[in-house]
This record gives structure tokens, C-alpha cells and sequence, in this order.
């Protein structure tokens, strides 16, 4: 009995698939404080922290489980809070089994410790004790300007805040959070969350200007000269969608899933009383295979979608989504149709899509990115009906501020050219996120966002010397 | 919070609203628009600047009431706030070198053309503007048009107001008479525009349109404002919203504008019941 509860985890409870489909509320429902305790006393606390080296922001996390181990649950969430600025985020969104809980001793002979499930609980935990009392340093009355609101732009701000700086954020949108708000839905990172990180940093003295396009509204040279910045900050992210170019991909039910997510995320369509219209359709396909193909196949389910298929031209092995989260959406009876790859979208007369006409595709030999390239295999064409196709095949960083930047190098798709501590060659102007590595992880652009804090610190005390 | 300075009725649906919005003013020019969101259950409304002031940090949209949106939109009074007012978004209108130009309007859209032709007037072109309405009350911005034009013709599609047809019989008669445009600027309802398109196709005469695509986000990141010009994809918010009118597929245009047809005669006769259910208790 011991021994089996050694080699397995603490599953995390769950809320039923057939009533969570019915609406979008959160579907996992977090530990209680035995369990949380029980999970975070199966690590061993190995002498070599294989986990932390799994983290890309080196998440103290053999600590913090011995302190939650120990029910001390406010000292666990300080601990993460050394290395990470979105707990409760993080927690909820990282690939863990690719990261940390790959690691994991305790996976060799059975389960990995839950460590992102701890994670959670410590700081939704903490979040219910009234959240943090931060004491500021004083004012150094130099201002930092963040353009851009998700991950990166907020780690980067609320870091900077912290050393006394005088932080503005400006955002596009009309809500803060980036892909937080927009991308992620509601079910999977309950929009209070992300809302409560933000009011934490307003609570730090950060200012929010929402409704504000750098390299429209201003310029980044304005925002270093008239506006009165000594730093900027660019956390634009990978926002452009791509599409595949294949016939009839601009039909009426074609949608790039930023559009169809944030739709349904940001503008709240699957409310009633929205005024944003969504496309509910009865048969959807959604064509990749990451974390976005997810989300928008369990959106489209949600919205009445009784037949939702992910079309992915490579094997299930190779889904590049969070294994969690493919796991949900079988069991929410979203189907896959692996190892296919849409060549045309079919319409009726009036542009109407019917369906999809696809190949059946091979792996063949590894490309220059390691993973099987996938090959069309000759005659094997076959139609599927739908009635809503969804492209999630990635994003790109947009285009808009290297257009209006001058000196700004972007790299082959669109990306920011900046070395590891998000140092473009322009002076005073930092990036990181997304907006420089392409569409990654919400981690990656916060530690990157906290790196670019420390480098701006430095530079600035270095030009006040 | 954004809050509106000026309301005006220019027809029984046309609404102009001047809003306090200093950051798009700031920077707003001719050709451009702004995302307006009436409340915090408003869907996003792309509109293009009609006017601004950047001193007084103002921008003046005009917009038709056809859904439920600008339905809440045009319920919000003066000395009312929205909630939000993005921009300015777009490329703006590109005049420079332009000696004589004919800007066609149609409906609604004639509250993008003015900008247009008032810019190109201060730039000293010859500016000759064309509005086409359907009826005589739907008819706005005549004034304002006749100042901003050398030679201003206006028709309407039944007759009741100056010459009876379409924009392009007085189009196409101006350029049989030979007068030398070296661009045709034209915004208006798509059937409109392509038909201008076709006008001027034979002779060959430059012709940029103002497209006015469903839009979410307006900075490149949703995609659904793609249109199709030349055969390639563009975004009408970044990459627009003005393109070449002989390149732009305006079939497709009319295709995609209608995706969310459905949705919407379900919200108009929500908010009309609404309406008359107000209206009812205000007896
Ligand atoms: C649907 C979806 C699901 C995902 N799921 C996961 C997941 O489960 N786990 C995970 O780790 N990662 C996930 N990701 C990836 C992750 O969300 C991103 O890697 C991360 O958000 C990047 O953060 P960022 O701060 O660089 O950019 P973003 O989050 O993209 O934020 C950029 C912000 O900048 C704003 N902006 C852009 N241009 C301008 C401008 N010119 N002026 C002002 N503001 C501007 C944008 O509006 C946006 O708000 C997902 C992504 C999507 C789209
Ligand atoms: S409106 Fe979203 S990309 Fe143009």
C-alpha cells in the first residue's frame, strides 16, 4: 500500500467530462491540504536537484516541496517566488512533463512527482490568504517603459517595479495579459488568475495604459525621447498567424484559431449577453497539434460542436501540446486524425465550407530540427465533412514594430534579434518573450521578461554612474 | 474611459460621435481608424477617423447603426463614456504627388472620403468628389464634401435628391470626357467599390479602395480581416486598409463580410425588442 502510493501520484481531481463540456468553467478542481501535503512528501529531496534543472527559470523545487511537505504553504509559495513571478500560471499552463517532472527521480520506478499540481495549490493557497504585502523600495524615480502585457512584459515590470523603478505598461488590447486573456480559455486558466497577478502589480505602483499600439500610437524613439522613459521594454509577443495557403482557406468558416480563441476568450462570445459572435458549428476541424489546436477543439466543443477532430500531419507521439491537455480532450470526445494533412478546404456554391480534402502523410527521416518529417503518401487522398475549419499552425512575431522601429533587426520569421539578456542593438531598448523567440512558453517569456529586468537595472545604474 | 464631447444625427441612422481620445490623436491622419468599444460587454467596432483635433486631443467617427453593437453605441449620450478607443490603426491614405484626383463615396463611407479629400485639398490637388446615396434622407455630409471639392456631384439611386443613378455614370462621363485623374480614391459598400473598380479598369486610371473588413484585434493578430489582393493574403489592418481596387477580390471581400450574417439579425431583433420594451415603459 505504501509502496504503491509511492509510485503513483495524487491524481488531480477532475470535474466530470460530459458536465465540463457543457460549460466553461475550470476543469481541474486543485488538491486539498492533505493531499497537496502527501504529493509534495513523495519527493526525495535528491542531492543532484535533477528537477530544477529542468526548469527554465531554476524553480527552487525541491524546497519549496519539503515546505509544503511540512504544511507550510505560504513559505512554499516565497520559495517559487524566487525564481518565478506567475506561480499560479505556471502551475496551471507549463509543459511539466517535458520540464521538470521529466526529471524526476520518483519517474524512473513509477510517477513523477505532481510538481506543478503543488505549485498550484501553494499559490491559489496563497492567493486566498489575501495575497502578497510586498514592501516597495523607495522611488528611484527613473521610469521604464513595458510595451506589451503578457508574461514577458508583466515578470519584466513587476521585477522592475520591485527595484524601485517607475514602471508604465502599454498594451494594445483593452485587457492586460497577453495570451493569458486572449489565448488561453477560461476552463484551462480562469481569467480571475491572471486578473489578480495584474492588480498585484498595479498594488506595486505599475501603471497599465491599455488601448496603446507601440509603432502606432508611438513610436519607440518617442517613448525614449518626449515621452520621458530612460528604458523600453518590447514583450509584443508571436501574434501574427499563419495560414497554408491551400484553396479555399478564405471560405465563410475558416477561422486562424487566434481569431476563433480570442473571440471566445478575450470577448467573451460564449456569454450570452456578448455582443461578440462566435460560429457555432456542429462539425469542426481543427488543423495542428499544439496547445492552440487544443484549446480551440475544446472551445469548439463547448459551443455545441458534436463532431470536433484535430487534423495533425504527424503521429501522436509527435503532438507538440502538453500531454495533459491532449488527455482532456479525448476525454471530452474531440477525435484525431493523425498522420493527415488538409491539401483543400471544400465549399458549396455560396462558399460555405463542407469540408476538407486531405492526404494521409508518412514520417520519414529526421530534419534539421530532429523531429520525422512528414512526406504526403501518393494516392491517398480522402474527404472529411465539416462545416468549421480552424488553422492552429503557429504564429509569428507581427510585424508591426520592426516596420515603424528604425534599427530594430528582426530575424527570418519576424523575431526580435536580441542576445539572452533581450539586448537588441539599439540602446536603451530591451525584448524578450515571444516577440524574440517565437511562439514558445509562458516560462520562457517570464524568465525571459526577468532577465531583461536585471539587464535594464544594469544598464541604467551604469548611465547613472 | 473615453468620454464623448459631441453627438450628432447626420441621417435617421448615421450617427457622428467626437470623442476625447488624446493618444489616437496624437498621431491620427487621414485614412486611418480606431477600435471603439461601447462597454464592457461591446464587441470591437473598427471605424475610420472621420476628423480629429490634435490640439483639443479629439477623433470624430461616423458610423451607421446596423447591429446590435452600434446599436449600444449610439445609444451613449454626450458627456457619456465608452469604454474604449484604440488607435490610431492602418496606413494612412497616401496623397503625395497627386495632382487631380476624383473621391467616390458611398453612404457611410462618404465620412471616409472627406478626410481624404480635405487632406488632398491642403495639398493643393485638384479634387473632385463623387457621393452616391440611396435615398434624399439617407444623404449626409453634403456641406462638408461641397468645401472639401472643386467639383462635387451628388446622386442618389431613386432620383429624389441631385442626379438619379449610381456614383459611376457621372465617374464614367468624366472620364469619357477625357479629364485626366491620376487616381480614383473610392469607399462605400462593396458592390459600390467594385463597380468604380470596373469603371476605371479600361482606362487603366490608378484606384485605391478603402476596405472596411470584420476586425477584431486591428494590430495583424487574429487574421480575420484578410482580404485577397493580387492573389496574395493581406490584412486590411495592418497591411491596409487602403489597396489597389483593380488587384482586390471583391467577391471573396463580400463572402467574408457576411460570415456572421446570421448572428447578427438574431442580435438587431434582440436589441429592437429591447428597444420597444423601453420604450413601452417610457410612455
Ligand atoms: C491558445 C494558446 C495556448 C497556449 N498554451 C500554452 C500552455 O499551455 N503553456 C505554455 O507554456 N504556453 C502556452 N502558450 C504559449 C504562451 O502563451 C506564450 O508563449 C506566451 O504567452 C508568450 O508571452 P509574451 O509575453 O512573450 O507574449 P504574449 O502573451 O503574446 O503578449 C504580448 C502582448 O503584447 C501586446 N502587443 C503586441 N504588439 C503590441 C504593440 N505594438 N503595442 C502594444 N502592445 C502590443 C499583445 O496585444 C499582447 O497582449 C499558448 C499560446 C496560445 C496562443
Ligand atoms: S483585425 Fe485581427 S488581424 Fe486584422
Amino acid at each position: 500500500m505504501a509502496d504503491l502510493q509511492v509510485k503513483t501520484r495524487n491524481p488531480m481531481p477532475l470535474r466530470d467530462a460530459a458536465e465540463r463540456t457543457a460549460d466553461f468553467r475550470e476543469v481541474a478542481l486543485g488538491y486539498d491540504d492533505e493531499t497537496a501535503i502527501a504529493e509534495a512528501s513523495r519527493c526525495m529531496g535528491c542531492k543532484t536537484r535533477p528537477c530544477v534543472s529542468g526548469c527554465p527559470v531554476g524553480v527552487p523545487i525541491p524546497e519549496f516541496l519539503r515546505l509544503a511537505a511540512q504544511g507550510d504553504f505560504e513559505g512554499a509559495y516565497q520559495k517559487i517566488g524566487e525564481a518565478s513571478s506567475l506561480p499560479a500560471v505556471c502551475g496551471r499552463v507549463c509543459p511539466q512533463e517535458r520540464q521538470c517532472e521529466a526529471k524526476c527521480m520518483r519517474g524512473i520506478k513509477g510517477e513523477p512527482v505532481a510538481i506543478g499540481a503543488v505549485e498550484l495549490f501553494v499559490a491559489d493557497r496563497h492567493m486566498q490568504q489575501g495575497g502578497s504585502k510586498i514592501s516597495l523600495p523607495k522611488p528611484n524615480g527613473q521610469r521604464v517603459a513595458v510595451v506589451g502585457s503578457g508574461p514577458a512584459g508583466l515578470a519584466c515590470a513587476g521585477d522592475l517595479a520591485k527595484m524601485g523603478y517607475r514602471v508604465t505598461v502599454f498594451e494594445a488590447l483593452h485587457l492586460a495579459g497577453g495570451v493569458l486573456v486572449y489565448g488561453i480559455p477560461e476552463f484551462r486558466l480562469p481569467k480571475h488568475i491572471v486578473r489578480r497577478e495584474i492588480d498585484e502589480l498595479c498594488a506595486m505602483g505599475v501603471e497599465i495604459v491599455t488601448n496603446a499600439v507601440a509603432g502606432s500610437s508611438f513610436t519607440v524613439s518617442e517613448l525614449l525621447s518626449e515621452m520621458g522613459f530612460e528604458a523600453v521594454f518590447l514583450g509584443t509577443g508571436a501574434g501574427l498567424p499563419k495560414f497554408m495557403d491551400i484553396p479555399g482557406e478564405n471560405a465563410r468558416g475558416v477561422f486562424s484559431a487566434n481569431e476563433y480563441l480570442t473571440r471566445v476568450n478575450l470577448m467573451r462570445a460564449y456569454e450570452q449577453d456578448s455582443e461578440t459572435p462566435v460560429f457555432r458549428a456542429k462539425r469542426v476541424a481543427v488543423v495542428g497539434g499544439g496547445n492552440v489546436a487544443m484549446d480551440a477543439a475544446r472551445c469548439a466543443r463547448r459551443l455545441g460542436g458534436e463532431e470536433v477532430f484535430v487534423v495533425y500531419r504527424r503521429s501522436e507521439e509527435e503532438l507538440p501540446a502538453r500531454r495533459e491537455e491532449v488527455q482532456h480532450a479525448k476525454e471530452e470526445g474531440i477525435r484525431f486524425e493523425f498522420l493527415t494533412n488538409p491539401v483543400e478546404i471544400l465549399t458549396d456554391g455560396e462558399q460555405n465550407v463542407t469540408g476538407l480534402r486531405c492526404v494521409r502523410m508518412q514520417l520519414g527521416e529526421a530534419g534539421a530540427d530532429g523531429r520525422r518529417r512528414p512526406t504526403a503518401v501518393a494516392g491517398s487522398e480522402f474527404s472529411l465533412a465539416a462545416d468549421c475549419v480552424i488553422m492552429a499552425l503557429g504564429t509569428s512575431p507581427n510585424p508591426l514594430l520592426g516596420r515603424t522601429t528604425e534599427g530594430l533587426v528582426a530575424r527570418a520569421h519576424g523575431e526580435i534579434d536580441a542576445d539572452g539578456d533581450g539586448r537588441p542593438s539599439l540602446a536603451g531598448v530591451f525584448a524578450g518573450g515571444d516577440a524574440v523567440t517565437g511562439s514558445a512558453t509562458v516560462i520562457l517569456a517570464m524568465g525571459a521578461g526577468k532577465r531583461a529586468a536585471r539587464a535594464i537595472d544594469a544598464y541604467l545604474r551604469g548611465l547613472h554612474k | 474611459m473615453y468620454k464623448i464631447l459631441k453627438k450628432r444625427m447626420l441621417n435617421r441612422t448615421t450617427v457622428l460621435l467626437t470623442v476625447e481620445a488624446p493618444l489616437a490623436a496624437r498621431k491620427a491622419r487621414a485614412g486611418q481608424f480606431v477600435i471603439l468599444r461601447a462597454d464592457g460587454r461591446g464587441e470591437r467596432i473598427p471605424l475610420t477617423i472621420a476628423d480629429f483635433d490634435r490640439e483639443a486631443g479629439t477623433v470624430g467617427v461616423i458610423f451607421q447603426v446596423v447591429g446590435g453593437a452600434t446599436m449600444t453605441l449610439a445609444s451613449k449620450q454626450e458627456g457619456e463614456e465608452i469604454a474604449d478607443l484604440v488607435g490610431p490603426l492602418g496606413i494612412p491614405t497616401q496623397t503625395a504627388g497627386l495632382r487631380n484626383v476624383a473621391v467616390v463615396g458611398g453612404g457611410v463611407g462618404c465620412a471616409i472620403a472627406l478626410p481624404v479629400a480635405r487632406r488632398l485639398m491642403e495639398e493643393g490637388a485638384k479634387v473632385t468628389a463623387i457621393a452616391g446615396f440611396r435615398t434624399a434622407e439617407m444623404v449626409i455630409l453634403e456641406e462638408e464634401l461641397r468645401a472639401a471639392s472643386h467639383l462635387f456631384v451628388l446622386t442618389t439611386d431613386d432620383g429624389s435628391y441631385g442626379q438619379r443613378g449610381n456614383v459611376c455614370a457621372p465617374l464614367s462621363r468624366m472620364l469619357g470626357e477625357g479629364e485626366p485623374f491620376d487616381e480614383v480614391f473610392t469607399v462605400g459598400p462593396l458592390p459600390m467599390m467594385k463597380a468604380v473598380a470596373e469603371t476605371t479598369r479600361p482606362r487603366g486610371i490608378r484606384t485605391v479602395a478603402s476596405m472596411n473588413p470584420i476586425m477584431i484585434d486591428g494590430t495583424g493578430m487574429c487574421g480575420c480581416c484578410r482580404v485577397t489582393v493580387g492573389g496574395e493574403r493581406k490584412f486590411a489592418c495592418v497591411d491596409g486598409p487602403e489597396f489597389d481596387a483593380h488587384l482586390i477580390d471583391f467577391d471573396e471581400a463580400m463572402v467574408r463580410l457576411r460570415t456572421y450574417s446570421a448572428f447578427e439579425a438574431k442580435s438587431r431583433e434582440k436589441h429592437c425588442n429591447l428597444f420597444r420594451m423601453g420604450s413601452r415603459e417610457g410612455e
